[in-house]
């Protein structure tokens, strides 16, 4: 794509300023295959129409960046957020990302944003001194309109100064910002600003884009994970009036204008597989993962593990397992491709539309630069949506049939290509001494990752160790692994919240007390507080039959103390959740309501795995395929749910993770308060509570 | 088979030559290209194809097109009348009753029949009425405070 293409494209060719990036953060950078940088990539640009566009290969999947991103811009140009434009995910158009999962977006790419925007403010500020012949000191701006001070008929809009002008700028040096605590839009609650089209049902999302001539596939899927094809005979589906069939390799489809059509055909299809080599299910997994894990590497570690045994009066060994979960957003992976003249376009429900254009050109033998990948709307990702292999099933069958072709995943095979949330193994031995306090904490975590693993309390001697990561490695996970909604980090605060709450109660002290008894670190404690005293925290020592429990963790930047009331139904095990209070320092707080509604949906989806979600399989079969035996959380599972935001005005931290890392270990911690019963494994199953009460 | 079947969708009268057994979701989606309707597990477990059939929701994955001929058929991109928001989609819009918008479609039709039986719902009432409609974002409780809110400002089924 030439300059020209490329403004024309951005549609700025009646004029405007556009704010090209360099990207100086590590993320983007050290990461971008540079051969794939394309020359011309902007921020923002700001039109003679009087629209201010941003430009983000990050995307939307109900997080709320297309609000809060849009709030930032508007501040740093003084403009009125109903002038943002946000264009996301186009690979054509957007600024280079590597996806958009880690709560990472708005810690960033937000100060990049920020950036652009201050540039462009400036590049703005000095054409208004010249055309209203002023000196730049005197210039103010509201609403996307420049003022003199002393004269405020003396003005012009950024509109009128960017008519039939087109200014280039490339972000270089840090622009000058403007001060947080001015901001008029960053900090006040905002509504969505997809909402309108979301209620209407006028947002699109992949599966919603029609194009003349499309067809919709059906693939033929495997028994089993690591079952191989036998033989095949297509001639049922081959038989259906208007199905083509196509078989290239390992890709077997049946294609037709209607996707249950489609389905219908492939189900015909009859197919033998050699059966998978797995001996593994879901409860010999564990024993499994410690045999093959890697050899481990250290997180932290001080003082010495053998010092801090010998000053230990009680040793606590314990245990903590976690199974497979799945992802399960609403929408399932989609993409509809088209190949045309050379060229590949696909729109496609993904958390990496530039991971997408890579994979196509691959599997296409394409170069990446005749591959675009546009991103409408995702319905969820939660990080399943950082893979998508449906993009390049449907590129791959675009090619073989000459028609643009729809891969829209059914419910089944969503559940069996998901990369789960890896099965997971905790050891954890620690001690105290004889005035009840922390001295050892040795700590191992097999398979989750380490982050979240490192210690945050205060104990002299500690060692934290990480063996493998959420990827995996070979002959590790029968079934696709990957980043879960904050990856590693509920597993390792399940494990290290449960054992504390088992130490404090050991010792006799309460559980909050006990926590600050062990915490220097300032931030950590004032969230904690903040979140004792929303709750009106009862000291006493678990269990107290109250089913009150506490737990707090570190996330993508942000500090979180989760605190929760319970009932326990002790003849069903049946575990209903009534309050919930979630305190969190994420530094500065974008768009309250958006933050709000990111803890509220962690609280609710963490009550998932922590009560129920599971998977289970056997020889690479998975047995959950839909939501009548996965049951994810439902309107009757909703407690009152409580958000406390500290206040801050340091650097803003992640949002969409955070509140969710401390589910399972609150809910653990208040099932024991209730009814004095410990459990080492998540999901807390009505069964395994059952089972606990009868080992008690 | 291949049938002539004609119903009423979003209040303009519909024919079309098509296989009576096939589910009204595609039907909806493909033929007719009303794409708000979302297929979310195809076996009537998660209510994002919610739909409205003579004013009662049903779930369109598992409702043949032959079994709404003649019936009244209302989606999403219906409920707005002469362009204005029914106060079901404003009370969403207010309250933030939505993340990732896949479910919405299903949660407000659902929750139109709702008050159509129960104009002045309980929150129990709601939570129970709506408890097969799953959101993966977890909104509920928004969901919740939205229904609450349309009940109130459509007073009772009196508007």
């Amino acid at each position: 794509m030439n300059r020209r293409e490329f403004l024309k494209r951005i549609g700025i060719l009646g004029g405007g300023v556009v704010v090209y990036f360099s990207y100086g953060i590590p993320l983007a950078a050290a990461q971008s295959p540079s051969s794939e940088l394309p020359a011309f990539n902007a921020f923002l640009r700001i039109g003679a129409d009087g629209r201010i566009a941003c430009y983000t290969g990050k995307i939307e999947m109900g997080q709320g960046v297309i609000t809060s991103l849009a709030q930032m811009a508007a501040d740093e140009l003084n403009a009125a957020f109903d002038t943002i434009d946000m264009i996301m995910g186009d690979t054509d158009l957007c600024p280079w990302d590597r996806g958009t999962w880690g709560s990472m977006t708005i810690r960033f790419f937000g100060p990049k944003l920020r950036e652009a925007a201050a540039e462009a403010r400036a590049v703005l500020l000095e054409m208004a001194a010249e055309s209203l012949k002023v000196p730049l000191d005197r210039l103010i701006v509201e609403n996307g309109v420049i003022f003199d001070r002393t004269q405020r008929s003396n003005r012009v809009a950024y509109s009128d100064l960017t008519k039939g002008k087109i200014i280039e700028r490339h972000l270089k040096g840090k622009a000058t910002l403007e001060d947080v605590t001015k901001f008029a839009v960053v900090r006040k609650p905002f509504l969505r600003s997809d909402a309108l089209q979301k209620v209407t049902g006028k947002a699109k999302y992949a599966g919603d884009i029609r194009l003349p001539g499309m067809l919709y596939a059906g693939i033929l899927r495997p028994p089993a994970h690591g079952a191989s094809l036998k033989r095949v005979d297509l001639s049922g589906a081959k038989q259906m009036v208007g199905v083509l069939v196509v078989q290239e390799g390992d890709l077997i489809a049946a294609l037709h204008e209607h996707p249950d059509t489609a389905w219908e055909a492939v189900a015909k299809i009859r197919a033998e597989f050699e059966p998978s080599k797995s001996k593994l299910d879901d409860k010999n997994i564990f024993d499994h993962l410690l045999k093959v894990a890697p050899s481990g590497t250290v997180v932290k570690e001080e003082g010495n593990l053998e010092t801090g045994k010998s000053l230990s009066r009680e040793l606590f060994e314990n245990t903590y397992v976690n199974g497979y979960v799945a992802h399960a957003p609403m929408e399932t992976h989609t993409a509809l491709a088209e190949v045309k003249d050379g060229k590949v376009t696909v729109w496609a429900s993904t958390q990496s539309p530039f991971g997408v254009k890579e994979e196509v050109a691959g599997a296409l033998g394409m170069p990446p630069a005749n591959v675009r990948v546009k991103t409408v709307f995702v319905g969820g990702g939660f990080g399943g949506k950082s893979a998508s292999r449906q993009a390049a099933e449907a590129a791959r069958l675009a090619k073989l049939v000459g028609r643009p072709v729809q891969v829209a995943w059914s419910r089944g095979e969503e559940f069996f290509h998901d990369t789960f949330m890896p099965a997971a193994i905790v050891k954890i031995r620690s001690g105290v001494n004889d005035s009840g306090n922390m001295v050892l904490w040795d700590y191992a975590v097999y398979f989750a990752g380490s982050d979240g693993a490192e210690l945050f309390y205060d104990v002299p001697h500690h060692k934290e160790i990480s063996s493998g990561s959420w990827q995996g490695s070979s002959g590790s996970h029968p079934v696709g692994t990957g980043p879960w909604r904050a990856p590693a980090t509920n597993t390792n605060s399940f494990a290290r919240e449960s054992q504390i709450d088992i130490m404090a109660s050991k010792v006799g002290k309460d559980p909050v007390e006990f926590r600050l008894a062990h915490l220097k670190d300032e931030r950590m404690r004032r969230v904690l507080e903040a979140a004792a005293r929303k709750f009106d925290w009862k000291p006493g020592r678990a269990p107290s039959g109250r089913g009150c429990g506490v737990a707090c963790g570190i996330r993508s930047g942000a500090y979180v103390a989760t605190l929760a009331e319970v009932e326990v139904d002790r003849s069903t095990g049946k575990v209903q959740v009534k309050r919930v209070v979630h305190a969190q320092d994420m530094g500065l707080v974008i768009n309250p309501e958006g933050a709000k509604q990111q803890v509220e949906g962690s609280i609710i989806m963490g009550l998932g795995y922590a009560l129920k979600e599971e998977i289970h399989f056997k020889n690479g079969e998975i047995f959950d395929l839909n939501f009548d035996t996965y049951q994810i959380p439902r309107f009757s599972w909703t407690p009152t749910i409580e958000t406390v935001l500290i206040e801050e005005n340091s650097p803003p931290q992640g949002g969409g993770e955070p509140a969710i890392v401390c589910v399972g270990a609150v809910m653990a911690n208040a099932i024991f308060d209730a009814i004095g019963v410990r459990l080492y494994q998540f999901p807390m199953t009505p069964e395994r509570i059952l089972a606990g009460m009868k080992r008690a | 088979m291949i049938e002539a079947i004609s119903f009423k969708l979003n209040g303009e009268t519909v024919r079309l030559k098509v296989d009576g057994e096939r589910m009204l979701l595609w039907v909806l989606r493909t033929d007719l290209g009303l794409t708000g309707t979302k297929y979310g597990c195809g076996e009537e477990h998660c209510g994002a194809c919610t739909v409205l059939v003579n004013g009662e929701a049903v779930l369109s994955c598992q409702t043949s097109v032959k079994d709404v001929k003649g019936k009244e058929v209302v989606t999403i991109e219906g409920l707005a009348g002469n362009g204005e928001l029914h106060p079901l989609q404003k009370a969403f819009i207010e309250q933030d009753a939505l993340q990732c918008g896949f479910c919405t479609a299903g949660m407000i039709l659902k929750a139109y029949s709702l008050l159509v039986k129960t104009p002045l719902p309980t929150r129990e009432q709601i939570i129970q009425g709506m408890d097969r409609n799953l959101c993966r974002c977890g909104s509920y409780p928004r969901v919740i405070q939205a229904i609450e809110a349309a009940s109130k400002e459509m007073k009772g089924g009196e508007k």
